[in-house]
């Protein structure tokens, strides 16, 4: 069972959508397991400004893309990177067990996306 | 609108409450053990034996023909296992086609583990099995065939008939499932041709934890529950005796109402399913076109996920279930899809909507305008959903 938080999320998730040529973009997970997760930033002086997500995937999946990305707005990209799932959790009340992954791949999504800000950035 | 709407009816039914009223007295006045020699116990056995007769005319059997189970799981577990036992001299092979419930599929697998061959049928794009396949994979040491009379998921009806040949021609046992079968199309298995039949009782809204197996008399069955003397010493446990005689008026009702509610329930389900084709784009109905059951419609929508519309649904007001990973607890989409051949982001994005004698069109109409809105915000939010014409993959 979801907790009213979660339910909440995915009834109405914030920052859905995709940025216009982000500062950095990562996609995460695949069809076969049923979640695919891509989250993009916009980035000004190694702050997250703004972060959107899409999401296929279950009710889980989209509370937790719609916390992460919430949470990471207004972060450096260095405390960003150290956002863990269980924070997001957290946040979200808790998740049943079988939905752990989905936080994991919001946690993957956000470090995949800073990676790619600093690639950019390097080239 | 008053919600909930409930198009779950494959998963469960409310009980009826005529079947409710005819149980009553046995949770309180006939209370007796049928297997007790006094008076108590003998209005119980008078109630078991009229339950017994009720199901075995329906499904043109005789009552030492039927047996009494706490419902389909138990009835398809003990056909497997207490055939194979049974019959473990003859031969160790036995065929059940890949969309079988799981309770046939991991009890085949738990058979396999004890030294039995499991080899499984083929079923086509709609789920119907390739008869020509099944001939030839069956063999002189084939003990039994088992198939269900009709998909719990996709609604597809079977050749049990012509299956049931194929098992005839080599001497092997014909089982069928026909759980979501009885009381919706005929189910006479000397029509059928079959040797065992599952039936349940929860799905034609009797009470749930009841059901029975059908072993035509001159089949060898070995016993699972072993205990007392109950079922003709081929069952032990006390006789669910409210639960038989529920089972038993909620089938005798289905019976007598089966054709009335067949015209009703297939006329919601096919206003459901044309108004889905027609209004909601990249949406792919699963199963067969018309060999389906009147309740059963299933749909896969591209691009999003099942258990994300479920929910969105059941927000709105509308129970339905998802063939899913996500709403299973597994990892895996459902393997009645995968064996259809859907790839398996369609298969997650799989709904089973299964409607009943109480819904009204009107539901229909309101959850087909739920759908949409629901699938439309769900693709806005999805990555494979790219603007109109920009299709990542249909």
């Amino acid at each position: 069972m979801y907790s009213e938080k979660v339910m909440e999320a995915f009834k109405n998730p914030k920052n859905v959508g995709e940025i216009e040529n982000p500062d950095g973009i990562g996609t995460v997970g695949n069809e076969k397991c049923g979640d695919i997760m891509q989250i993009s930033l916009r980035i000004e002086n190694d702050i997250i400004v703004d972060a959107k997500f899409k999401t296929f995937g279950c009710a889980a999946a989209i509370a937790t893309s719609s916390t992460a990305t919430d949470m990471v707005i207004g972060m450096s990209v260095d405390d960003a990177l150290k956002l863990t799932n269980k924070k997001v959790i957290e946040v979200l009340g808790g998740l049943p067990s079988q939905k752990i992954h989905c936080s994991v791949l919001a946690e993957e999504a956000i470090k995949k996306a800073i990676e790619d800000y600093k690639s950019k950035k390097a080239n | 609108m008053k919600t909930p709407i409930y198009f779950d009816h494959a998963a469960t039914t409310p009980l009826d409450e005529r079947v409710f009223e005819k149980m009553r007295p046995f949770f309180t006045n006939v209370f007796g053990n049928p297997n007790s020699q006094h008076a108590f116990g003998r209005d119980a056995v008078k109630a078991v034996d009229e339950a017994r007769d009720t199901i075995a005319k329906i499904i043109n059997a005789k009552p030492n023909e039927v047996y009494f189970t706490a419902g389909g799981t138990e009835s398809d577990n003990w056909a497997l296992r207490g055939i194979a036992s049974a019959y473990k001299d003859k031969g160790n092979h036995i065929i059940i086609s890949p969309i079988e419930h799981a309770a046939m599929i991991t009890t085949a697998k738990a058979l396999e583990k004890q030294g039995f061959k499991i080899d499984f049928m083929k079923v086509d794009e709609y789920g119907v099995i390739d008869l020509e396949h099944l001939k030839s994979i069956v063999t002189d040491k084939t003990i039994l065939i088992g198939c269900m009379l009709a998909n719990n998921e996709v609604g597809t009806i079977e050749p049990i008939k012509e299956i049931a040949k194929i098992a005839r021609s080599v001497g092997a046992l014909c089982f069928t499932d026909a759980v979501q079968v009885c009381g919706v199309l005929r189910t006479d298995v000397k029509e059928l041709g079959v040797d065992l039949m599952s039936m349940s009782s929860h799905k034609i809204y009797g009470p749930k934890g009841v059901g029975a197996l059908y072993v035509r008399n001159g089949v060898k069955i070995d016993s699972i529950l072993t205990g007392g003397h109950q079922e003709r010493m081929k069952r032990g446990g006390t006789t669910n005796v409210p639960g038989v005689v529920g089972f038993a008026e909620a089938f005798r009702i289905a019976e007598e109402e089966r054709e009335k509610n067949f015209v009703y329930v297939s006329s919601l389900r096919d206003r459901f399913i044309e108004r889905v084709l027609k209004e909601v784009p990249f949406v792919k109905l699963n199963g067969h076109r018309t060999n389906r059951l009147p309740a059963n419609a299933d749909f896969s929508f591209k691009f999003i996920e099942g258990e994300s519309i479920l929910f969105s649904l059941d927000l709105a007001g509308i129970a339905v279930s998802s063939g899913s990973a996500c709403s299973s607890g597994s990892l895996e989409p459902s393997h009645v899809l995968l064996a259809l051949g859907l790839p398996e982001g369609l298969a997650h994005g799989s709904i089973r909507f299964s409607f009943g004698k109480h819904n009204t069109i009107e539901e229909v109409d309101y959850a087909v305008d739920v759908i949409k809105t629901a699938v439309e915000r769900l693709r806005a939010m999805s990555p494979l959903f790219k603007a109109e014409g920009e299709i990542k993959y249909v």
